[in-house]
């Protein structure tokens, strides 16, 4: 059978999307050819304001002339479809160039909308929808100081943003009496124009604007109607967006009444073989400005060329989250009051800014909208109830009101969700794919990207396609694959015993004896910490370096905006005045955020690379040592004061606690420990609740193993009782070591007593009985740790060969110019960087 | 720094490189990471801005493969991207700036792609 030949008029990101799917789709039988009237192939419109922040247009590209030309797919660009003859079944452009088709498919989007006010099409007057436009806009930046945007909606207020980011003073004129007047209600756009404002952007609402002339100050002046006027150097209109039906309207496709290609559910117009998707389709009177309906179109127009008549476009989910000039923005389904006897939840913090509407069916049991400005937390939550049409909680206010003192935050759990529930918008993937994909023996993320592509889009659904999965993953009582990653075939315990037996010391040696590839970011820090865990070596050996993860790498925590934090040792939270006093004068010298942890320790933060050995060089003159902070390594002991100073202290928890810290410092382990030291029953330290825990009796020490805080809370197992300080020196050595030899990589001890068969009974056979005699060997390992202790951030600024690393630049001294703070409560913290992410939903 | 995009930059000796690790470098003003694969024997240079993060950090990622792509992990948030191309793993949507780059006598240098 001879090909069919597709012509797909236009190359935006809907008609792009549609070849792909023509692409990924086996043993199609179709010859594809694309026009475009833009001088680019397609490229993503929805991260067009990264343009402002340094994406290149190859940045944004979501395609090249390779990937067409391997797969067989013509294009012509700079040419723009002028004709269309459907007898013969022909398109025509304008460079005279005709091709024939059989089977047609307009994908020609919108153009924004100008309103027709005299002096509109002057030199510094934009529009925001293409690269060029962006160029254009930017070289009127170079010129200009003030700069205007005529709209106050999405896209609006994104080009004011663009605005703020070439650096000229902002304003934003809208017609309507709010912000984002669609999406938010009164209370919302009240919020946001505040927070806006706070910005130093400048909001007018309600100006209609009557003309454009020539300015005094600046280079134009804009007239509006209540006689009030605005004076500025450049013009963004973004007053909306109009389906671009001009091809289809001059040569007879139906068109809307207000504009539009009609479709019906099959993207079909009303002229044979002739389909429409995206911006410039009209489906059941409705134009969709998003691209995730745009997208689906393309997939079911696809489908239906391949002879699949049940796939069908069924409308789409208007919901948005957005980030704009960095304040946080949602709106669900329908919020202007449109319901019948429709009531409405608000919750509204004008300290906080935040505001909250839930707006509930007339019965008070179905959820009809919400707005969200200030604290999207809740989205995830409300779209799903809505987009379900899932009966609402006894008491629907829940979902809008924060949590109080240190509750989760209300929400619903994922089993309670129906299998229908759309997880991933961008790919379509419900709740019940989810299920059909883990049933198909996918286990991690990984596969269920693979095979979903869920989570692969704008990645908004990742932690909830996350719950999902191992929900499922738990009630099918999954066999989970124990490969610790691709490069090896064994788990972190079988990967310890060979380091162990065939005493491996370097990852390169591992990889050679046992493994494949190159290793990755799973393996590398895993092995990492074995090999420190049993050789103790210096982390940052050559060998070592490109193992860790940077926190190993640079000793310290990476921040959010790439700084570390700094954070000395304080065993048993022990400090002299001179210690604190000296740690103030560094922290004032460097400007570092000062903050008292919850270790009993003083963590500093915000120092940059080049600084750390500095920082650090000052901190062990002070007598300070590294707190291993950034390392699965003993964090810290904590403890009471015991009976030094308490009235009811037994024993000298402080002194234990400090001897417990230094013995075990430094220890590589397959998760962090914490320990806890209490000098009698009343438990100050909260020992129970730690890996180690020990309390004072009178007849000893009793001591408690496998406790953890945070997310899943537990408390330590009593492991032995009316212990002498040397039983417990023992004991610990021997589980610590135990714990090192098998616990998997990320398992904490708590996880791993659970899962050791035999429980805490059949660790007293071992550590206490030596029932797998290998206790005089565990002993030796720590004692060889332990003699081989050393304080890394000493041995690092001792060495100028390490210190090289310790730069932003190898070949500059200058810094990274993307750090900006703001000051809170009289410290330093980073900036929010604004519109980072446009969230598609 | 005054640099031309059609002729190769030096940027630093080739030792300043540590094996299997990155480094960052400043380019016509633009933050570049350099990451040399000793098993591959390979220098990939991408832009150092990490989009998810919104941090200048891809120099300090952990290097790693899946089947044949060498990769560098984000030391934020993770997510993989493709070292020759530039490509994001873990979300296609996303794609780094790639730069060409040799050793040549002993000198790391780089040129735009082009
Ligand atoms: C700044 C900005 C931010 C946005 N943010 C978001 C967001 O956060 N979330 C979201 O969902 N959506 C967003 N959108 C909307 C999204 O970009 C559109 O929904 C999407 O691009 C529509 O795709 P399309 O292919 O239908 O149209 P387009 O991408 O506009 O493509 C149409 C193409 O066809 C070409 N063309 C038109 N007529 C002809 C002809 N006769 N011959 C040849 N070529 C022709 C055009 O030049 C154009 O290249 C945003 C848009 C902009 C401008
Ligand atoms: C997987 C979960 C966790 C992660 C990823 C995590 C991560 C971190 C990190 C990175 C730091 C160091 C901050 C810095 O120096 O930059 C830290 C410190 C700390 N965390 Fe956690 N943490 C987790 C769980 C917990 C839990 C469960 C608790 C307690 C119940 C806890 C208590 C602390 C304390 C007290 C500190 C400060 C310790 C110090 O002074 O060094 N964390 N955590
Ligand atoms: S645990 Fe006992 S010894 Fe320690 S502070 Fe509390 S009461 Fe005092």
């Amino acid at each position: 059978m001879s090909k069919q030949r597709v012509i797909v008029v236009g190359n935006g990101m809907v008609g792009h999307k549609f070849i792909d799917t023509i692409i990924g789709s086996d043993n199609h039988n179709f010859e594809v050819i694309t026009f475009s009237e833009e001088s680019r192939l397609a490229y993503d419109r929805v991260q067009l304001s990264y343009f402002f922040s340094g994406k290149t247009a190859d940045d944004l590209a979501l395609t090249d002339a390779a990937y067409y030309e391997e797969n067989g797919i013509k294009f012509v660009l700079n040419d723009k479809v002028v004709d269309l003859d459907f007898p013969n079944k022909n398109v025509i452009t304008a460079s005279g160039r005709v091709e024939s088709y059989d089977k047609l498919v307009l994908a020609t989007g919108s153009f924004p909308f100008v309103p027709p006010i005299p002096g509109n099409d002057q030199e510094h007057c934009h529009v925001y929808r293409t690269i060029d436009d962006l160029e254009n806009i930017t070289e009127s930046g170079k010129t200009s100081k003030v700069g205007v945007v005529i709209g106050g909606g999405l896209l609006g207020l994104e080009a004011g943003n663009a605005l703020v980011n070439l650096g000229v003073e902002t304003h934003i004129v809208e017609f309507a009496p709010r912000l984002m007047a669609v999406q938010l209600d009164d209370g919302g756009g009240a919020l946001l124009k505040r927070k806006i404002e706070e910005l130093g952007v400048q909001v007018h609402t309600q100006k209609a604007t009557t003309e454009i002339v020539a300015g005094e100050q600046c280079r134009y002046r804009m007239n509006f109607a209540d006689g009030s006027f605005l004076e500025t150097d450049m013009i963004i209109f973004s007053a909306g967006i109009r389906p671009q039906d001009e091809l289809a309207r001059s040569c007879g496709i139906a068109i809307g009444e207000r504009g539009g290609i009609v479709i019906n559910n099959h993207c079909q117009t009303n002229i044979d073989d002739v389909y429409a998707i995206g911006e410039c389709a009209l489906w059941e009177n409705f134009i969709f400005g998003l691209v995730a309906p745009g997208y689906q179109m393309a997939k079911v127009a696809a489908a239906h060329m391949q002879g699949d008549k049940e796939t069908e476009f069924t409308g789409a989910d208007m919901s948005t989250k957005l980030k704009l000039l960095g304040v946080d923005v949602a709106s669900i389904g329908e919020v202007h009051g449109q319901t019948p006897g429709a009531q409405s939840y608000t919750y509204h913090d004008e300290i906080e800014q935040v505001y909250k509407r839930l707006i509930v069916s007339a019965d008070g049991k179905k959820m009809v909208g919400a707005v969200l400005v200030g604290d999207v937390e809740a989205y995830g939550t409300l779209l799903q109830l809505k987009l379900n049409d899932m009966d609402l909680p006894a008491n629907p206010s829940v979902l809008i009101l924060p949590a109080a003192g240190g509750e989760e935050a209300a929400g619903m759990g994922v089993d309670a969700l129906p299998d229908t529930a759309a997880i991933c918008s961008c790919f379509d993937v419900s709740k019940g794919d989810i299920k059909e994909a883990v049933a198909a023996g996918c286990c991690s993320m990984g596969d269920l990207k693979e095979s979903t592509k869920a989570a692969t889009g704008c990645g908004g659904c990742s932690a909830l396609a996350k719950q999902v999965l191992d929900s499922e993953l738990a009630s099918l009582g999954f066999e989970v694959n124990k490969d610790i990653c691709e490069h090896f075939a064994y788990s972190r315990q079988e990967l310890a015993d060979i380091i162990r037996v065939k005493r491996i010391k370097t990852f390169s040696a591992l990889l050679a004896e046992c493994g494949s590839g190159i290793g990755c970011e799973i393996c590398k820090p895993a092995v990492a910490s074995i090999l420190a865990s049993y050789w103790n070596d210096y982390v940052l050996e050559d060998e070592h370096v490109g193992l860790q993860d940077t926190n190993d790498n640079y000793l310290g925590n990476m921040q959010k905006d790439g700084t570390y934090s700094v954070v000395p040792r304080m065993p048993g939270g022990e400090v002299t005045p001179d210690g604190l006093i000296a740690i103030g004068q560094i922290a004032n010298e460097f400007n570092l955020y000062t903050k008292v942890t919850g270790g009993a320790r003083v963590d500093l933060f915000g120092a940059q690379l080049h600084q750390l050995p500095t920082i650090w060089k000052k901190l062990v003159d002070a007598g300070f040592e590294t707190g291993h902070a950034y390392g699965k390594s003993l964090r810290t002991v904590k403890s009471c004061v015991g009976d030094t100073w308490c009235r009811y202290g037994v024993k000298n928890s402080i002194g234990f606690a400090i001897e417990l810290e230094n013995r075990y410092k430094g220890l590589r382990s397959p998760h962090k420990v914490k320990f806890g030291v209490s000098g009698c029953t009343r438990e100050c330290a909260e020992a129970q609740g730690k890996d180690f825990g020990l309390i004072a009796t009178d007849g000893g020490w009793n001591l408690y193993f496998g406790g953890n805080g945070g997310m899943r809370p537990r408390h330590g197992d009593l492991f032995a009782s009316d212990l002498t300080d040397e039983q417990v020196r023992t004991y610990i050595d021997r589980i610590y070591m135990f714990y090192i030899r098998t616990a998997d990589r990320l398992q904490r001890t708590s996880v791993w007593l659970e899962n050791l068969e035999g429980g805490i009974e059949y660790l007293r056979k071992v550590v206490v009985d030596d029932s797998l005699n290998i206790n005089a060997e565990l002993e030796a390992e720590m004692q060889n740790n332990i003699a081989h202790y050393q304080c890394e951030w000493k041995t690092t600024i001792e060495s100028p060969e390490k210190l090289k690393r310790f730069k932003h630049f190898i070949n500059s001294q200058e810094q990274d110019s993307g750090l900006v703070y703001k000051i809170v409560r009289g410290q330093r913290f980073p900036l929010e960087k604004e519109i980072e992410v446009t969230e598609l939903v | 720094m005054e640099t031309s995009n059609t002729t190769w930059t030096n940027i630093c000796a080739a030792n300043d490189l540590t094996p299997n690790a990155g480094i960052c470098a400043l380019y016509n003003e633009q933050q570049v990471a350099i990451f040399l694969c000793k098993q591959t024997n390979n220098v990939y240079a991408v832009a150092n801005y990490d989009p998810f993060g919104g941090a200048n950090v891809l120099s300090r990622g952990l290097i790693g493969s899946t089947q044949d792509i060498i990769y560098v992990a984000s030391p934020l948030y993770k997510q993989r991207f493709n070292l020759s191309t530039g490509e994001c793993l873990d979300s296609p949507d996303h794609k780094l700036k790639t730069y060409n780059v040799r050793i040549e006598n002993d000198q790391v240098q780089l040129k735009e792609a082009s």
